[in-house]
């Protein structure tokens, strides 16, 4: 029976303790995580995915300041019931450029990953300001502030930024990004982040 | 469905995966001891004096819910995806099992389905509009597809809001024939009135009290009467001479009752001065025709209705 003694060991040696039991956590992550950076259908983005451009950039900055992805997933699963509501499943290949992503992990609201095109940028400012004013039964916040100038001071630090972990902004994007902000409101660009979600695969059947 | 970048990762993922069974296993093995008859021994800690801990082994049903699990991880990888590129004794896969194969679970389900529902959407497919908009089972699933898809814009009791019209009156933008509303459903409509604020805010009150007293409304009849002109000159070629609107182009009536944004002299204002613009999408490419024919006939069941 060796078992004794090295408990006794790993029991009064606390260094050892700790690194053994960081080295059996991280097995899960190596072989569940690690694998999925290097994998064609993770890092390829979809047909047609474009870096968000500094506007629809911003708007996701305010999506995720204003909480959405605590009521909206953006993740819409392979089933019947979610695709005859939402459209096309989501893969992977659609989120290569999203820093993080924004899939959730509740839906209070229905799911956000291809509303874009679905409602008109009228009923989004309408349901944006006030949801009631659209949908009675609705039981989402009035983001009544965002009719506000959108603050573009860190705009290029962000795209630059992001340049570092794989999305191609190229620098004339990013010189031009102060100005492409110049003028919209919170709510302009959040409806424009809106607008393009998803779309890539909007028409597949 | 796994597409490494190289065989490598297959091999890493397998290594991992069976070292950690492997020594999950010998862990078990290890730690496992036959209870002996005697005196049981100690841990060999004593604390407070005389209180010891006795070193009896794990119950072996423990044991066995351990082994059990190993032996469900190794029968699991064997049969599902998972064990590196292995794809499985059942080759089952959630969508794809290879790039444009669409095999996976999610693809059974959908065939499923439509060999089930598929007959009933073909059924009124094929029945004429105001056929469909008379069977209660057709306006049954039309309802249901209403609250999915149209609830949001138009309301759950198709009631409209601002700037979203109401479905269950009589009044239409574009026309109420069954076609008509089939043909908004499926291509969409965009409703764009051009911003007139360069006839100047007092201009535009003057147009908005004319065109209160298309309606009978409240108006100032000084107004109202020098808005006529203007209303001829920058108004009529969509809303007709009368102001009766226009189908082909969306244009409201406006010597209804009804008024998608309101009626009060400051939004008339508000609407000349700005414009409006609104869009229903294009439900076609979504939903199918099939479905689309469904929600035509729901709509026009709705309307004749009320009329």
């Amino acid at each position: 029976m060796a078992g004794p003694n090295k408990h006794e060991f790993i029991e009064k040696n606390v260094g050892w303790m700790i690194i053994l039991i960081i080295v059996t956590v991280a097995i899960g992550g190596l072989v569940e995580i690690v694998p999925l950076f290097f994998q064609k259908s993770t890092t390829t983005p979809v047909a047609g995915l474009k870096p968000y451009d500094p506007v629809r950039l911003a708007g996701r900055d305010i999506y995720i300041r204003e909480g959405c992805y605590n009521c909206h997933s953006q993740m819409i699963r392979p089933f019947r019931a979610e695709t005859e509501r939402y459209g096309h499943y989501s893969v992977a290949g659609e989120f290569v450029y999203d820093h993080p992503f924004q899939w959730g992990s509740k839906r209070t609201g229905p799911d956000l990953a291809r509303v874009g095109e679905r409602y008109s940028d009228q009923w989004h400012r309408v349901h944006l300001l006030n949801p009631r004013d659209v949908v009675p039964e609705s039981n989402m916040p009035a983001y009544y502030w965002l009719d506000r100038p959108v603050y573009a001071g860190d705009i290029e630090a962000k795209m630059t930024a992001l340049t570092k972990v794989g999305v191609p902004y190229s620098a004339e994007e990013i010189a031009g990004a102060k100005k492409a902000l110049e003028g919209k409101t919170e709510i302009e660009v959040l409806i424009a982040y809106l607008q393009g979600m998803g779309t890539q695969l909007k028409s597949v059947k | 469905m796994s597409d490494f970048d190289s065989g490598f990762w297959s091999i890493y993922v397998q290594g991992l995966t069976a070292l950690s069974i492997l020594f999950c296993a010998y862990i078990l093995y290890a730690n496992t001891i036959k209870k002996e008859s005697g005196p049981v021994e100690t841990h060999g800690n004593v604390w407070d004096e005389d209180l010891a801990e006795y070193n009896n082994p794990l119950p072996s049903w423990w044991m066995w819910l351990f082994w059990i699990t190993i032996v469900f991880s190794v029968v699991y990888l064997a049969v599902y995806p998972g064990f590196g590129n292995n794809a499985g004794v059942f080759k089952w896969s959630s969508v794809e099992s290879a790039p444009g194969e669409k095999d996976g679970q999610y693809y059974k389900e959908m065939r499923a389905a439509d060999q089930k529902y598929g007959p009933i959407f073909e059924k009124y497919a094929k029945m004429d509009l105001k056929a469909v908009a008379a069977d209660p089972e057709a306006r049954a699933m039309g309802e249901r597809l209403f609250l999915t898809y149209c609830a949001q814009c138009h309301g759950s009791a198709a009631q409209g809001a601002k700037g979203f019209p109401n479905l269950t009156d009589s009044d239409w933008l574009y026309g109420g024939e069954p076609e008509v509303i089939k043909t908004t459903i499926t291509g969409g409509r965009n409703g764009v009135m051009p911003p007139f604020g360069h006839l100047g805010a007092d201009t535009i009150k003057d147009v908005a009290n004319y065109v209160r007293s298309l309606s009978g409304l409240a108006n100032d009849g000084l107004r109202a009467q020098r808005g006529k002109d203007v209303f001829a000159q920058n108004c009529a070629a969509c809303h007709g001479p009368e102001g009766k609107g226009m189908f082909a182009l969306g244009a409201p009536n406006l010597t209804d009752k009804v008024w998608l944004y309101g009626s009060s002299e400051a939004t008339i204002a508000e609407t000349v001065t700005g414009g409006r613009s609104n869009r229903m999408p294009a439900f076609e490419e979504f939903l199918g025709d099939a479905k689309v024919h469904l929600l035509s006939a729901y709509v026009l069941g709705l309307s004749s209705g009320a009329k």
